[in-house]
């Protein structure tokens, strides 16, 4: 793969700037990567590191600087060129056609072909051979919309292994992972490193980090704190070179003092789009000053439940009920004006329009309010001040203000913005799924803090997510979703990784609790109380 | 019998293909377009310019074969200038057809009086071989037309061309990530559309061997509902188009039915048919129709 001796720089970048209008997103940035290490990039978000790679890629130019590969200076035209010199890239939103086959994707612009035909089979071989060598299972006659996103990502990353990569930029790559995956994907990484391969990776995620990486760059609103080698560092350290202060990296919470239930989830029976019974039966309750944390392996139901509530999709048969309204069938504006806040999984397809301007943005809801519409007519005035206000309190950072694109904003700050409109409503109860999903360090601690004070200000939290140390640290209440039932009930703190990890796998030590409504709050025992189906 | 094989077998059979005919080639040119993600609404305009200028090159060198050329050299000219519009000025695809389906119509008819005058073309011109057995004989170019709805679904489907033209109509940006010029692509593609709704043209007005001030009569906008209907898939398109080919040739065969109520041999409403049809189709049968996921939106790079 790779011809460099190992340790060699391959690749450097000398005093790199990267101007967007007045503003710098990238600012005499020096970096270097030495052929067979895996470079880890850290930073804030919005601190410049996809900027930065999509300038090794070719997407971007430079507007001073140098880029120089084995020595000698390169401009990087386009990703045609990028891709010649050897450089591959899995870009933080994946570049992949949903309706085209996953070899379809891999081989698009580098075709094996027969005669004048595109040999498809040669292609799917081709995949086949890679993702064997490299224990990418993924199948290279599925169409992209059908597979999961892991598997996505396998297809990125063999659309790279395939165009002779030497130089792999993975940028985000574990922050829509489940953890099962990411330890995949981190194995995978460590393979090509031994096989030569030169790697940057840009990561959140400390943990990782600190096992993968050989050196860490620190990238900080623009300019490079600082490349260490991986030994001596601790995930404080590492957060405190990105935020330039110490991170608290627990969450401080005190006792939960659960009231009245505000959703109660009964029998509920919802399908999913291939019209497959995607919950099957739950029910479950959220009290007015709790966080329920809904723990589960991706694909388990939970995207469905959480659409289910929100009354953007059908539900066979159940009945939710919220604040004692009943909230079954109705439509997601009256579900959100009977008192939903949602924070949705996908910020792009649900929770924002990226054409649209921050002040826009945030006023998505209020159409119809007195507040910021009048007589038809939307005030730009109290529009532009909430936008104002909501930016600095959530210190949503972006390249123009608020009337910047949300499509121009780093994934994280798109996420914060989200999250700052949904809290902002005052909601009795506040769906975050996801809500820390490629968000930086400081802004995880941040968001983390925001739930907990909503808890505290009596604010039914139902938090739903993959990660299962956030659901560990931040909820007083857990259930385990396994193929669309409610399968076991945990009360937080008194759980650790290893039992709920053996709930979420459906084979959890004996205890089922069917979520009967009322169980939730009133479940007092150590653990799980064992209830009969 | 004779006469209801001759009337309805075969005399329907050649209105359907010879209203069918163009449908077909100005939809599989809209197809082109719309797979690389530009909406050409003006393929009505390319066609009106196609079906002059076949008529003019073939009186001018009498041969049918360069009225074929220059009408497709027409159709270009017109594709080009919608490429430029919307592909390097990201102008809105809509307001630029519009905008070339106006053009066409004025220029065309002002060449027409300033070339021809007021008594037309004339009357003997070079015209495209008609082919088949005695009964049944049509222009050389309908098989024409079938063969290229094979030819468009293998360079659509089974040709690296048309994976990277699938590509940039789905997902520009990632196309541009593995490499290929997105512009170029979108541009390849209008002008190919052009070209086909220049033929088009041509065949409405090599069909009766002289150009008429507004003779296209909106077919570019049903060969549009045809590349709907039809899923934007070459054999569907085609049969859509064949569709609303039998409607017309239809509308125009039942005027003289004796046992029809006279309401419904008013020439109005008869006309109306092949819209009614169109209407109901799009409405009833398409079903969920998923046209390429970027069509109709600009590319813009950093
Ligand atoms: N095309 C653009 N136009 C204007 N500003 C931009 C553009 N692209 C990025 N920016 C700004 O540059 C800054 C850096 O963005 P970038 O995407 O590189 O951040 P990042 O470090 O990758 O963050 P994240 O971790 O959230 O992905 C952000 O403030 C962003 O708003
Ligand atoms: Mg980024």
């Amino acid at each position: 793969m790779a011809q460099a001796t190992p340790g060699a720089t391959i690749l450097e970048l000398k005093d790199v700037s990267k101007r967007f209008g007045e503003f710098y997103a990238n600012r005499g940035v020096n970096f270097d990567l030495r052929a067979g290490e895996v470079h880890c990039l850290c930073g804030e978000n919005g601190a410049g590191k996809s900027t930065m790679m999509n300038m090794l890629y070719g997407l971007l130019e430079p507007t001073e600087g140098t880029i120089s590969m084995d020595g000698a200076p390169v401009h990087i035209g386009g990703p045609r060129h990028a891709i010649d010199l050897g450089i591959g890239m899995v870009h933080q939103h994946f570049m992949l056609i949903p309706v085209f086959t996953v070899a379809e994707n891999i081989v698009l612009a580098d075709e094996p072909t027969q005669g004048m035909t595109l040999d498809i089979k040669a292609a799917e071989a081709r995949v086949r051979e890679l993702s064997d060598r490299y224990g990418l299972s993924v199948d290279p006659s599925a169409r992209v919309q059908d597979i999961t996103v892991g598997q996505q990502q396998r297809a990125e990353i063999l659309k790279a292994l395939y165009r002779r990569a030497r130089i792999l930029i993975l940028d985000e790559p574990t922050a829509v992972l489940t953890p099962q995956e990411i330890e995949e994907l981190l194995r995978v990484i460590g393979l090509l490193r031994d096989e030569g391969m030169s790697i940057i990776m840009i990561t959140h995620k400390l943990k990782e980090v600190l096992s993968i990486a050989d050196r860490i760059s620190v990238l900080r609103r623009g300019e490079m704190v600082g490349t260490v080698p991986r030994e001596g560092q601790t995930e404080a350290s590492i957060a405190n070179m990105m935020v330039g202060r110490d991170v608290l990296l627990k969450v401080d919470k005190t006792e939960s003092i659960p009231e009245r239930p505000v959703l109660t989830v009964q029998d509920l029976w919802v399908k999913d789009d291939r019209d497959l019974d995607a919950v099957r039966g739950a029910s479950f309750e959220v009290h007015a000053g709790e966080i329920v944390g809904v723990a589960g392996i991706d694909g388990n139901g939970q995207e469905e439940l959480v659409d289910a509530i929100a009354g953007l999709r059908p539900i066979q048969r159940g009945r939710i009920t919220l604040d004692g309204e009943d909230i079954t069938g109705l439509s997601p504006h009256e579900v959100s004006e009977a008192g939903l806040g949602h924070i949705p999984q996908d910020r792009h397809r649900r929770g924002m329009v990226l054409d649209f301007d921050l002040r826009e943005n945030v006023m998505l809801h209020d159409w119809d309010k007195r507040d910021m519409v009048r007589f038809g007519i939307i005030d730009r005035a109290a529009s532009a001040e909430r936008a104002e206000t909501l930016c600095d309190m959530y210190d949503v950072r972006s390249g123009g203000g608020i009337g910047s694109r949300a499509g121009s904003l780093s994934g994280g700050n798109q996420q914060k913005l989200v999250i700052a409109r949904e809290i902002q409503r005052d909601p009795k109860l506040l769906i975050a799924a996801q809500p820390t999903r490629g968000v930086d360090i400081g802004a995880i601690e941040f968001i983390h803090r925001r739930l907990v004070e909503e808890r505290d200000a009596g604010t039914a939290v139902l938090l739903v997510s993959l990660e299962m140390s956030e659901v560990l640290s931040l909820s007083d209440r857990i259930v385990v979703i396994f193929e669309g039932e409610i399968v076991a009930e945990f009360e937080g703190g008194r759980v650790d990784e290893q039992r709920l990890g053996m709930a979420m796998i459906g084979s959890g030590d004996g205890h089922s609790v069917p979520g009967q409504a009322g169980i939730g709050g009133a479940l007092a025992g150590p653990e799980v109380e064992e209830t009969p189906a | 019998m004779k006469e209801f094989v001759d009337v309805w077998i075969l005399g329907l059979g050649l209105a359907t293909l010879t209203y069918g005919t163009p449908l077909i080639l100005a939809a599989l040119g809209g197809l082109f377009s719309e797979r690389s993600g530009i909406v050409n609404i003006a393929l009505e305009g390319m066609m009106t310019a196609g079906a002059f200028f076949a008529i003019y090159v073939s009186v001018q060198t009498n041969s049918w074969f360069f009225g074929l050329i220059g009408a497709m050299l027409a159709g270009m000219v017109l594709a080009a200038v919608h490429a430029v519009a919307t592909v390097t000025f990201h102008a809105d695809q809509i307001v630029s057809g519009t905008a070339i389906i106006l053009i066409a119509a004025g220029l065309v008819n002002f060449l027409n009086l300033t070339l021809f005058g007021s008594e037309g073309s004339p009357p003997d011109i070079s015209s495209p071989w008609k082919v088949g057995p005695a009964d049944f004989r049509v222009s050389v170019l309908v098989p024409l037309a079938f063969l290229a709805v094979a030819g468009t679904w293998f360079v659509i489907f089974r040709t690296p061309f048309g994976l990277r033209l699938r590509s940039v109509g789905e997902h520009p940006r990632a196309a541009d990530t593995v490499g290929i010029d997105v512009a170029r692509m979108r541009y390849t593609a209008v002008l190919v559309s052009g070209a086909l709704a220049g033929l088009a043209g041509a065949f409405i007005s090599f069909n009766v061997d002289s150009y008429t001030e507004n003779m296209v009569a909106g077919n570019g906008f049903i060969a549009l509902a045809a590349l709907i209907f039809g899923k934007w898939k070459p054999v569907p398109v085609m049969m859509a188009c064949l569709l609303f080919g039998f409607a017309q040739g239809l509308a125009s065969r039942l005027g003289g039915v004796g046992w029809l109520p006279d309401a419904f041999q008013s020439p109005e409403l008869l006309n109306a048919l092949p819209y009614v049809i169109t209407l109901i189709a799009l409405a009833g049968f398409v079903g969920k129709a998923v046209p390429p996921a970027a069509v109709g939106k600009p590319y813009i790079k950093h």
